[in-house]
């Protein structure tokens, strides 16, 4: 996250002189053109895939008008956020089941993409959603695929069909229908081996495969990682198989996941899943339009958004928000929006998703401590209510009686305050960057859409 | 060496004519030199995963050397780019360094680069130059990761270090060394689970692993090899640069180039941290792991069909 500065954050600076302007003109968006084209390259998008973006959204973007309350360059993002999204197709897709079960789902990719893992948080996937599922052992080629898959059974508490390594894949598939019908298992996970989208003659078996058992739906797992290549391999995939989504894997990781893109793009087919982690239940419905902001470098506003909807009441970060937006923000203020968030979960997790954090020099360093959170709230709830409300009052012999009510020190207290005013500066700039609007401006947007308005401040003491 | 280079050649086949080709349809039918040859230049680059930006710096240096030398003839464009990326990818390297006795030999990276089964050639490798070779199951996370590599200890006749799943793969690591000391092996191989450089955790427990088999004995390991997919795109520079910060990389090794994927972003991880790579991963047999020649590489990405025999 550090690595990358945000285009966001670049397409700012590239406009800044802009500012004030009324219109884009076809001089400006050439220039933030060259930003979004390295943007989308560095997250790894296929080139030829960047190439027809940036042609369509210069289309669009010349001759805008700037809405009254973004720059120039906030205008440009949101335009290629809004196309971006449109690209991604905006609705999370879901996975098809039969009419009549078992639904067959049958998981193709690369070597090394993910899939007998997909396959087990899959089937922990649907049984939480109430289905019964079957993971079937198919990839009879790499040394010990199908002990990997019956362990994680076994830890996940699901059946797994396998009949060793010297049975055809196909015929496994077919015999696992089969043994699903009689167990009543309303869903067959199959997991194949991995192979190269060039290997004709392992290509040929997944084509018997799917040609014998007809699944419902043909999954794609690729790395988020993946490069230039992603069009190839998903293309060549979807030619011989046509696949009915994909998922995309290792998305925990700091890739910026462009691949993603490219795939929608060259095969139309949805993402429809998203591994995000070790753990098996880190399998979750795809958001196309966070991917958008990812890919973009602007964070994973809207997760940051619902985490923090779930855990604080609306009417507090709304008053929260006036506050910070005027500057006058106090200690008062602070520890109670520090008790908010300690409702939301670790610091460092919220912090990741936090857009424009690498424009924000100071907090680019920023570690946040839990212990150190202790520390400042002890100080705080050791301050008079006059004391929080004005920090400016705070003298030496203030401090010391702090200092003794918190169990800290002088140095820390004053620490405290410094940083204090130095966020509260930093907020206002904060504030004053407003990222990209939903359509439209003002008005209710609803959940989920209320981009650039939540900022929390963060420090060190 | 014509039998290596032809082997290299035939697995690179498929990056080599896509590059090739293209390069060499923007070269022919040119008469002069333009910006527009020097973009689709770079254009070919990107699409081999070296990066816009390193892309942009070797066209850059392309055309600093064409003004230079006043080249006005589009056909020579190829040869200089080619000898530009060798530049970057540096002089021959020495493959790995197994002077020590035993050397160690540890293998990190992500998830599904291909670290267990570069270990299974790696080894079988060492085996045919005679060396007596003790691998380690340091996988101890993922589900039958050490049944994965017992599978391959058998098949390559080499005895595997394991302990249970879930233990701490520095306590593997220990134990390792001191069979290793016991038995007089010449060459330890560990493997280690994926994981993803961002995780810190994770990082910590493989700066663990490293401590500990310094502290069994001084000096180990002798070679920490980053196993990267050349698939993966411009992601393999940060991982490249955080297993390198934790860890401290010595090389290296560029698996899955038998696909359509390039690995080009190599040429950038040389260009901004110097690693070199020292391994690149072919296909599936045991003898698909190869030298990597700089030289070569580039020569292969690049040359034209008659121009091979040369190498």
């Amino acid at each position: 996250m550090a690595m990358f500065e945000g285009l966001a954050d670049k397409l700012q600076d590239t406009l800044k002189k802009l500012r004030g302007k009324g219109k884009i003109d076809e001089a400006d968006v050439t220039a933030a053109m060259r930003e979004v084209r390295l943007a989308l390259l560095a997250a790894d998008v296929n080139l030829k895939v960047v190439k027809d973006f940036v042609g369509r959204v210069k289309e669009r973007a010349v001759g805008q008008e700037v809405l009254a309350s973004l720059t120039p360059g906030q205008q440009v993002v949101k335009v290629v956020y809004d196309e971006l999204v449109a690209l991604m197709g905006g609705d999370t897709a879901r996975i098809n089941l039969a009419s009549r079960p078992p639904t067959v789902i049958m998981l193709v990719g690369l070597q090394g993409a993910g899939k007998t893992t997909t396959a087990a948080k899959l089937g922990l996937f649907l049984r939480k959603q109430g289905r019964r599922p079957l993971l079937v052992a198919c990839d009879v080629y790499r040394p010990a695929a199908i002990k990997q898959l019956e362990v994680l059974g076994e830890q996940l508490d699901l059946p797994v069909f396998n009949l060793g390594t010297e049975v055809s894949p196909v015929d496994i598939a077919v015999k696992a229908i089969a043994e699903a019908d009689s167990q009543g298992r309303d869903v067959v996970v199959l997991d194949t081996a991995g192979r190269l989208h060039i290997n004709e003659e392992l290509m040929d078996e997944l084509r018997a495969i799917k040609v014998r058992v007809k699944p419902q739906e043909i999954l794609l797992v690729v790395d988020a990682m993946t490069g230039q290549d992603a069009v190839n391999v998903a293309a060549a995939f979807n030619r011989d198989l046509e696949i009915n989504g994909v998922v995309l894997t290792k998305l925990d990781g700091d890739a910026r996941g462009g691949a993603a893109l490219s795939i929608k793009a060259v095969t139309g087919c949805p993402i429809k899943l998203a591994g995000v982690g070790e753990k098996a239940d880190a399998l979750e419905p795809f958001h196309p339009d966070r991917m958008a902001s990812r890919i973009l470098g602007m964070g994973d506003v809207l997760t940051l958004i619902e985490k923090a909807q779930a855990a604080v009441d609306a009417d507090t970060i709304r008053e929260m928000e006036m506050k910070i937006r005027k500057a006058d923000f106090n200690l008062e203020d602070f520890l109670a929006q520090m008790q908010q968030m300690k409702k939301m979960g670790p610091m460092d997790q919220l912090l990741g998703m936090l857009p424009g954090m690498n424009k924000m020099k100071a907090l680019k360093d920023v570690e946040i401590d839990e212990k150190e959170m202790k520390h400042i709230e002890a100080i705080i709830l050791s301050m008079t209510p006059e004391e929080r409300r004005n920090p400016q009052v705070l003298k030496d012999s203030r401090k010391r009686r702090i200092a003794k009510g918190s169990g800290t020190s002088v140095q820390k207290v004053n620490q405290l305050i410094k940083n204090f005013e130095q966020t509260r500066k930093l907020m206002k700039q904060f504030a004053d960057f407003r990222g990209p609007k939903g359509p439209g401006k003002g008005g209710s947007k609803g959940k989920g859409k209320a981009k650039g308005g939540f900022r929390l401040p963060f420090f060190k003491v | 060496m014509a039998g290596f280079f032809n082997r290299l050649k035939e697995s690179l086949t498929r990056t080599r004519q896509n590059l090739v080709q293209k390069v060499e349809e923007l070269v022919t039918g040119r008469t002069r030199i333009d910006d527009e040859l020097y973009d689709e230049l770079e254009e070919v680059l990107i699409s081999a995963d070296v990066g816009a930006e390193t892309a942009l710096e070797l066209v850059e240096r392309l055309r600093q050397r064409v003004k230079a030398e006043k080249i006005g003839d589009p056909a020579g464009l190829k040869d200089l780019l080619q000898q530009e990326i060798a530049k970057v990818l540096g002089e021959r390297t020495a493959t790995v360094n197994l002077e020590h006795q035993p050397a160690v030999v540890l293998v990190v990276g992500v998830n599904g680069v291909g670290k267990t089964t570069t270990i299974a050639k790696l080894a079988h490798r060492c085996r045919e130059e005679g060396r007596q070779v003790l691998l380690v199951a340091g996988d101890t996370f993922r589900a039958a990761a050490i049944d994965q590599l017992e599978v391959w200890g058998r098949r390559i006749g080499v005895e595997v270090i394991r302990h249970q799943a879930g233990a701490d793969p520095a306590a593997v690591a220990f134990d390792a060394l001191q069979a290793a000391k016991g038995r007089g092996v010449d060459v330890v191989i560990m493997d280690t689970a994926g994981r993803l450089h961002n995780k810190t955790n994770l990082m910590e427990e493989l700066k663990k692993v490293n401590r500990v088999l310094n502290r069994a004995m001084p000096g180990a390991p002798h070679e920490t090899l980053l196993v990267l997919d050349a698939t993966t795109g411009q992601n393999a520079i940060n991982q490249a640069r955080i297993f390198d910060e934790a860890i401290g990389i010595t090389g290296l090794v560029l698996t899955k180039l038998d696909g359509t994927a390039k690995g080009g972003v190599v040429v950038a991880i040389r260009a901004e941290l110097a690693i070199p790579v020292k391994f690149v991963g072919v296909g599936e047999g045991l003898d698909d792991l190869r030298d990597f020649d700089p030289a070569e590489f580039a020569r292969a990405l690049f040359a034209g069909d008659g121009e091979e025999e040369e190498g």
